[in-house]
């Protein structure tokens, strides 16, 4: 590698004294950040920290109360994205805003579309596009609707969108949250790519791992207070760690013998499904659940999880199968039938599929129990203890019950839907990426308190891209490739390499 | 932070001072035979078809949707009514003007289900699906009076919208319906899942929410309040008129609702701030008789004040001129070190 970050370059953003207050809550104190040309620099902070409020004071979309912000040494305000892009800023917000109605081809290209007589393009268009999604390693059909692919391919759609710009900065705020490991190379490999060039790129995460990989120089914030700035290379994990969330990280070692509890299968299943599919979308597929059990599913993008829980959950109609709780027939043709047999499902996709912005945070929590409850209103003692109980034990901050969920971080508007599902109690809980965007405190008091559920008897289906998580909680994983279920295997058997190998090359017919 | 209500309240505020600086004896309120009057009076009780339309037309907002039938509705019903204390053969009879009032809701409700069949169980975008019995209701309502305006003489029947007790009796009865529609919302979990279908449906089916079943009420709930404005109205002109009765009132109801500070997006709604926007538009209707506005020129007079009032409520124009306070307060701020420098 020919550059790295030292001080060869000048800084190119210097952010200066910068404060950000919203009604009760200081989000950024003075806070200053410096970023230099051909260096990936990365924010690190707890959910809430103000790093995605610093990206959108830096791309005009909040106005700083105080601060400066300059551009290769002059002074710039803002007054909004298109500002900031026409200055060489490109920036992939935390909450994918795409518009879910257009094609693929046409979100890439959304304001840049050639032009040809004064006329869009419309060829060249999906040919561009095709080729931008192509440079992270995705071939899609470029004139297929957004809204019917998934969240990590809307994710990269959004990341495509901003590589079009050729920008001089480039901020990434949490792009790889529901991107499996091939996609997170391949993004590197772009990264890489473009810091050799010159660019310099912010990277937002909470994956330790991937920071480590990619990041030459870390600025970590607390509770909207700069911290410090570093260089990879002087500070350890565990410091980092440390300095985020201004202790010691208790070890996750009380949750790993989750995995190796042993499971009483001789009961009838709490939740068996047979056969469940659906044309052109999943294969039938089986799966058993039994009480206490935590089932992991593990597969690559597009493999078909998402789709198999939704159908168990009647989110969407299967058409084959049977699904079977605790012994007797049940239909599952709509969210209502799965509720009222005990079900809950948490999606991944929070902003379109779970919270609903304009509500309170207490609201948003009680909403599960009340859709349950129909129109007689939840008692106001009972909500206002469901909330403080939830409130705590995810640690959702600020801890202001009436503030309107839209405006928390996306860490915290995650840990709002989690409280939502357990508050009501589930026999079987489906979680679908519960970690995504969660800090690596958080992360583990939640993967704690899933452990501590399941051995009180409650049964869950554990979705996640980040298989460490899946093999520390499951006890059994099923495994998917191409929308259908390739094999189930017994996690106490596996280690992280031999699951990934499995999820790779298993289950073609060759191997048995 | 400052109250939802707080401009709704104060662009009331304002428009009756100045009406009472236009002319003093605006605000004045005498008692003649134990019954107030007075052009304020007169507003609280000329408003009521637009308050109970526009109470519906805030639930039916509420979920994202939009019901243009309002009026077809208020004809339908003064034309049920009608006919039937047409048709007996005592219309000053008590009990007959009863029946006629009930019949003639039960159908408004019957009208408000079809809306709720159409928006909730087929999927039709409400605005086609309210459209439909908007073009079509005013039909019916001529079918039902064969085609004529059919007038009565009914004291029971007048005393809806002329009746008083101490105040005017038709502002009682909107009174009492957005205690009702208010207390429904409120007291039960009705509202806040309103709110959440309106805000977002995808989530909300997943939550559990019967959305179903919630569109379908506000749909219902907007036509029977409409079924009452129209009794109203029809009791106001004696007479049932299936072309003038409700014209161009869902247009004021969406006024209303969004002046009182209800998105039109849907999602978070305000009963009381629909309260207040009515008031808002009945008062400018009286300003305009009460400055003499010649009638052909009061549209325009009227949608210049709109225009004025919705712009003074724009949340971007607070922001804007905040964030020009900001920026001014701050180069004051700067300008003393500047001078330092150059003194230094
Ligand atoms: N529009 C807003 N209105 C009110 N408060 C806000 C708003 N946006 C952010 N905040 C608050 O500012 C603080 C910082 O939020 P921010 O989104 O920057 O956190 P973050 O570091 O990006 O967290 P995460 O890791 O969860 O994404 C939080 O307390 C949040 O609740
Ligand atoms: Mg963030």
């Amino acid at each position: 590698m020919t550059l790295t970050a030292d001080t060869a370059y000048p800084p190119i953003v210097e952010m200066r004294g910068i404060t950000i207050s919203f009604p009760g809550v200081l989000a950024l104190d003075n806070v200053d950040f410096f970023l230099r040309r051909g260096e990936v620099h990365s924010l690190m902070g707890e959910n809430g920290a103000g790093k995605s409020t610093l990206i959108k004071a830096l791309t005009g979309v909040y106005a700083v109360d105080s601060g400066s912000i300059d551009l290769i040494g002059t002074s710039q305000v803002f007054r909004g994205t298109s500002d900031a892009e026409a200055a060489g800023i490109s920036t992939v917000y935390q909450e994918i805003n795409l518009c879910t109605n257009l094609s693929v081809g046409e979100n890439v290209m959304l304001g840049h579309e050639p032009r040809k007589g004064g006329r869009i393009d419309w060829k060249a268009v999906h040919r561009l596009a095709a080729e931008h999604l192509e440079g992270l390693g995705i071939s899609i059909d470029t004139r297929s609707l957004l809204s019917n692919h998934s969240i990590a391919i809307q994710q990269l759609v959004a990341i495509s969108r901003a590589m079009v710009l050729d920008a001089k900065v480039l901020v990434l705020d949490e792009p790889t949250s529901s991107l499996d490991r091939g996609e997170v190379e391949q993004l590197f490999t772009v990264i890489r790519d473009l810091r050799a060039r010159g660019a310099a790129i912010i990277f937002v995460s909470h994956f330790l791992d991937q920071v480590y990989e990619i990041a030459d120089r870390i600025t970590v914030l607390r509770n909207g207070k700069l911290v410090g700035e570093y260089l990879v290379k002087d500070l350890p994990r565990d410091q980092l760690v440390t300095k985020m969330i201004g202790r010691q990280l208790d070890d996750l070692e009380a949750i790993s013998s989750t995995a190796e509890r042993a499971i009483d299968r001789t009961d009838a299943p709490i939740l068996k499904a047979t056969g469940v599919g659906r044309r052109g979308v999943l294969e039938p597929a089986d799966l058993d659940v039994f009480d206490g059990e935590i089932v992991g599913i593990a597969g690559l993008l597009g493999s078909g999880r998402t789709e198999l829980v939704r159908l168990l959950y009647g989110a969407d109609r299967a058409d084959s199968g049977n699904i079977e709780m605790v012994g007797t027939p049940a239909k599952m043709t709509s969210p209502r039938h799965a509720i009222d047999r005990g079900i809950a499902f948490s999606s991944e996709d929070r902003r379109e599929e779970g919270i609903v912005a304009d509500l309170s945070v207490a609201e948003n929590i009680v909403l599960g129990i009340q859709a349950r409850k129909g129109l007689r209103k939840v008692r106001q003692e009972k909500q206002d203890s469901v909330v403080s109980e939830y409130m705590a034990a995810l640690d959702i901050r600020p801890a202001d019950p009436d503030m309107v969920a839209g405006n928390l971080s996306g860490g915290n508007q995650q840990k709002v839907l989690i409280a939502r599902w357990l508050a009501t109690a589930p026999e079987l809980l489906i979680l679908d990426e519960p970690t995504r965007g969660i800090d690596v405190g958080t992360k583990a008091d939640l993967q704690k308190k899933v452990a501590e559920l399941s051995e009180q008897g409650l049964s869950v289906i554990f979705i996640s891209s980040e298989l460490e998580e899946v093999l520390r909680l499951a006890q059994r994983i099923v495994v998917m490739r191409d929308r259908k279920s390739i094999g189930e295997l017994d996690s106490r058997r596996f280690d992280l390499d031999g699951l990934i190998d499995f999820i790779a090359n298993e289950g073609d017919g060759s191997a048995a | 932070m400052k109250h939802r209500l707080f401009w709704p309240v104060a662009t009331l505020v304002m428009l009756i001072l100045i009406n009472t600086i236009a002319r003093s004896q605006f605000a004045s309120i005498t008692v003649r035979d134990g019954r107030l009057y007075g052009a304020l009076i007169d507003i609280l009780r000329q408003s009521a078809p637009l308050m109970l339309v526009s109470l519906g037309m805030t639930i039916v907002i509420a979920t994202r949707g939009i019901d243009l039938s309002v009026g077809a509705v208020m004809a339908v019903s003064g034309a049920v009514a009608l006919t039937i204390i047409d048709g007996s053969t005592d219309p000053n009879n008590v009990g007959v003007v009863m029946l006629a009032v009930v019949v003639a809701l039960v159908i408004s409700l019957l009208l408000g289900v079809w809306n709720g069949f159409l928006v909730s169980l087929l999927g039709i975008q409400p605005i086609i699906a309210t459209l439909v019995l908007m073009l079509a209701g005013r039909g019916v309502a001529l079918l039902i009076t064969e085609g004529f305006i059919t007038t009565v003489n009914s004291t029971p029947f007048e005393f809806i919208s002329t009746g008083y007790l101490l105040l005017p009796f038709a502002f009682f009865i909107w009174v009492a319906a957005a205690a009702v529609v208010g207390l429904t919302e409120r007291r039960s979990a009705l509202g806040v899942l309103t709110e959440a279908v309106g805000i977002n449906p995808e989530a909300s089916r997943l939550a559990g929410v019967r959305s179903r079943g919630i569109i379908w009420s506000a749909y219902a709930a907007s036509a029977v309040l409409a079924g009452i404005a129209g009794i109203i109205y029809a009791s106001n002109i004696k007479a049932a008129d299936a072309n003038a009765a409700g014209q161009f009132i869902e247009l004021y109801a969406i006024l209303a609702v969004v002046l009182g500070g209800t998105s039109l997006m849907g999602g978070k709604f305000s009963l009381a701030g629909t309260v207040v926007g009515v008031l808002i538009i009945q008062t400018l209707e009286s300003t305009m008789l009460f400055l003499g506005v010649p009638s052909a020129e009061s549209p325009v007079f009227f949608a210049v004040v709109v225009v004025v009032v919705v712009v003074i409520q724009s949340p971007r124009l607070h922001r804007v001129a905040r964030d020009f306070v900001r920026s001014a307060r701050a180069r004051r701020a700067a300008e003393p070190s500047l001078d330092a420098e150059v003194v230094g």
